[in-house]
């Protein structure tokens, strides 16, 4: 794991004395709400709907137990006993008094944690495929590019002030796990045909109330030329981004506005005239960090364990988890192991402090030090030998975290919705619980196989609605909460955005519709075929029908 | 704010206390975490009382986000809000019937209130 070195830890120390004082500038008079608020969200601090809301990066979605078990701390002390993961793969804290976050950034400091960059309009956190350094068909573990950019980003002046907020994704793998096209720029890590590493850069992703897949527009860029190329996007976002209109102003609308091609060329025109090597990493750098991420000391083992495989021929519990929520690891003998944040019933990636301490002990104990957020709202053990999978399942079931459902209908994505979000226009976290209460029976989720549900309570999309493969959308039609049903969004290299089944339902009918929807795949599906590819051959059709069923069923 | 942009009778002001985010209501003299120690203003006069509260309130740093809410009034005459927006931000999360004001937890710290 990326440790701070002397320079990260005096540069996050000076930004909590900062913050410290500007709250006390905040108190005093001395700075009006306009112009603290700009400097709150700097540091991660929001004003939700019941109280301030603490948001803490969680760069690259890595964790070590150590930082687990701080979050557990500060969720215990200065929240209510738990804490919530977002699509972002970072930690939001909702019940935090605004006097006591100088201590909460001390605490998280101490573990080298901060909440920089986790609002406002600058370069955000950079996310990664949670499986990083785990998957079989990765090319490079895309957290040291992640790294470089937070560093190169974190510190750039220039890039302080965009139009509006820019958000990177990294994946290394052939399959893209982070949905890098929905981001402002998404890195695809590749091998050219001479066999040397380097960038797929596509830009103008993003979802909220214009979504926009990204588009490619440099298919192969030389690992070492990357800060220098990033840095000529940015420039060309800063310089041309619309700043009249906020609505208008993410770099999405500029690839849009003047179409991929000339927003190419500028890019091209801008990083001929840079002085690429002497903004790029210096190879010296680009090694320290990636030293960082060496593979830990696997041992050598089998590729099947007879422990593992007894443990599930007797007991069929086990053996459904292990079935379900198992990724194949690029290690023989070993797993990485999903631990599912959905369990029936409950708030999509909300974890107690209690359970937060289990996992961070399993992580230590079982996963060299090392857990994964999602942007699934899940948590990863990444390097779980298969003879250790049973007792760690164990210690799963007495924290209630053994859902065996990741990537089925219960493994809901929701954004915290109208019960914590101020911009709400209606509560997603009661619709992922009606559903999953719905969809429970673990055979029948199995049946159904992949398929993701993404909620969001707004236009802004932070539950990813018009990527899920079923997607919804609250919002509020004459003073009630109605919820709009799109189908066949992809967050994949196939990415897409959901198209719109009908009007909107009112909360009490949106299972009956879901439920209408998976009937009709259930009854037309081919073999093995998944619900997103029998969505694409049959089209929209059959399941407006089975919409409309649902409007005029009787009550 | 202008009457007519104001919401329509009987209203509440409500914020959010500016130190512990805490969601508060004027009481006619002070500012409250409780729903219930709302004044409820039911004349475009009070109405006018209640807006140069939240205004002079800003001003003093004691809150943000001020701003009228429209109201019903329960069996006890209490405040209950129209809107499920608002009703939810004086109660605390539907699905954590646990947290918040609808069980008796305030963020509030009462020095220097
Ligand atoms: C106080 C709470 C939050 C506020 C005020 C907020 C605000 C916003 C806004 C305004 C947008 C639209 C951006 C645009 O279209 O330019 C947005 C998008 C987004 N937010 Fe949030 N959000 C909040 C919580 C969350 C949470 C909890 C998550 C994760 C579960 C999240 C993840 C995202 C994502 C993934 C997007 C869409 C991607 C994109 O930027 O295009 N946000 N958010
Ligand atoms: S989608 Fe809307 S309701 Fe959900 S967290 Fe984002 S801003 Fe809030």
């Amino acid at each position: 794991m990326y440790r701070y070195d002397e320079f990260d830890a005096r540069f996050v120390r000076e930004r909590v004395a900062q913050f410290r004082d500007q709250v006390a500038r905040r108190l005093d008079g001395s700075l009006t709400e306009d112009e603290f608020k700009p400097l709150r969200l700097k540091n991660g601090v929001y004003l939700q709907l019941h109280a301030y809301m603490l948001r803490v990066a969680i760069p690259y979605g890595t964790l070590s137990a150590r930082q687990l078990r701080q979050l557990a701390l500060i969720g215990e002390k200065y929240d209510r006993g738990y804490g919530h993961f977002t699509t972002r793969t970072n930690m939001q804290f909702n019940w935090p008094r605004l006097r006591d976050v100088p201590e909460i950034l001390d605490l998280l400091a101490d573990v080298e944690m901060h909440c920089i960059q986790t609002s406002g309009n600058c370069i955000r956190n950079v996310t990664a495929d949670h499986f990083a350094g785990v998957a079989a068909d990765e090319v490079e573990d895309p957290r040291p590019t992640a790294e470089l950019i937070r560093q190169w980003s974190s510190l750039h002046p220039e890039f302080d002030y965009l139009p509006r907020k820019f958000k990177i994704a990294v994946t290394g793998s052939a399959h893209d796990r982070a949905v890098i096209k929905a981001h402002d720029i998404g890195l695809r890590i590749l091998r050219n045909a001479k066999g040397e590493i380097g960038y797929e850069v596509m830009v103008g992703g993003g979802l909220g109330r214009t979504p926009m897949i990204a588009k490619t527009i440099r298919a192969f860029l030389p690992k070492h030329e990357l800060l220098a190329y990033l840095e000529a996007v940015l420039r060309v976002y800063n310089l041309e981004g619309r700043r009249d209109n906020k609505y208008k102003a993410r770099v999405k609308i500029l690839v849009h506005e003047i179409g991929a091609e000339k927003f190419t060329e500028l890019v091209e025109a801008e990083y001929a005239g840079l002085d690429g090597p002497s903004i790029d990493a210096d190879p010296q750098e680009v090694a320290r960090i990636a030293a960082y991420f060496a593979a830990p000391a696997y041992e050598k083992l089998a590729p099947r364990s007879s422990a593992y495989e007894t443990a599930k021929a007797e007991n069929r519990a086990f053996a459904t988890w292990a079935s379900v929520n198992l990724f194949p690891h690029k290690v023989p003998g070993y797993a990485a192991a999903t631990i599912s944040l959905k369990n029936i019933g409950e708030a999509p990636g909300d974890v107690t402090s209690a359970q937060m301490r289990v996992l961070a002990d399993l992580a230590e104990k079982y996963s060299f030090d090392e857990l994964r957020i999602t942007h699934a709202q899940n948590v990863v053990l990444p390097h779980v030998k298969q003879d250790d999978l049973f007792a760690v399942w164990q210690a799963l079931v007495a924290a209630d975290l053994a859902s065996a459902n990741a990537g089925l209908i219960t493994d809901i994505i929701a954004c915290p919705g109208l019960d914590y979000c101020s911009l709400a226009t209606a509560r997603s976290i009661p619709i992922a619980q009606a559903l999953a209460q719905r969809f429970a029976n673990q055979q029948r989720q199995i049946d159904i196989g992949e398929l993701n549900i993404k909620i969001s309570g707004c236009i802004n999309a932070c539950g990813h609605h018009h990527v899920g493969h079923i997607g919804i959308l609250g919002l509020e039609k004459s003073g009630k909460e109605s919820y709009q049903i799109t189908l066949g969004g992809d967050a994949t290299l196939n990415a897409a955005i959901g198209e719109n089944l009908g009007p909107g339902l009112a909360a009490q009918d949106v299972p009956d519709a879901i439920e209408r929807i998976v009937d009709v795949y259930l009854k037309h599906r081919k073999a093995d075929e998944p619900f997103i590819d029998a969505v694409r051959r049959l089209g929209l059709e059959p399941f407006k029908i089975a919409l409309q069923e649902t409007l005029h069923a009787p009550a | 704010m202008t009457a007519a942009k104001r919401p329509p009778l009987p209203v509440i002001l409500l914020a959010n206390d500016l130190l512990d985010g805490e969601v508060v209501f004027w009481t006619g003299r002070g500012w409250s975490d409780r729903p219930a120690e709302a004044l409820i203003a039911k004349d475009e006069a009070a109405a006018f009382e209640l807006e140069r509260a939240a205004a002079h309130a800003l001003a003093q740093n004691k809150v943000v986000d001020a701003y009228l809410v429209d109201v019903a009034l329960d069996a006890e005459g209490h405040a209950v809000p129209r809107h499920y927006r608002e009703k939810i931000k004086t109660e605390g999360p539907s699905v954590r019937r646990d947290l918040g004001k609808q069980a008796g937890q305030s963020n509030l710290v009462p020095t220097g209130h």
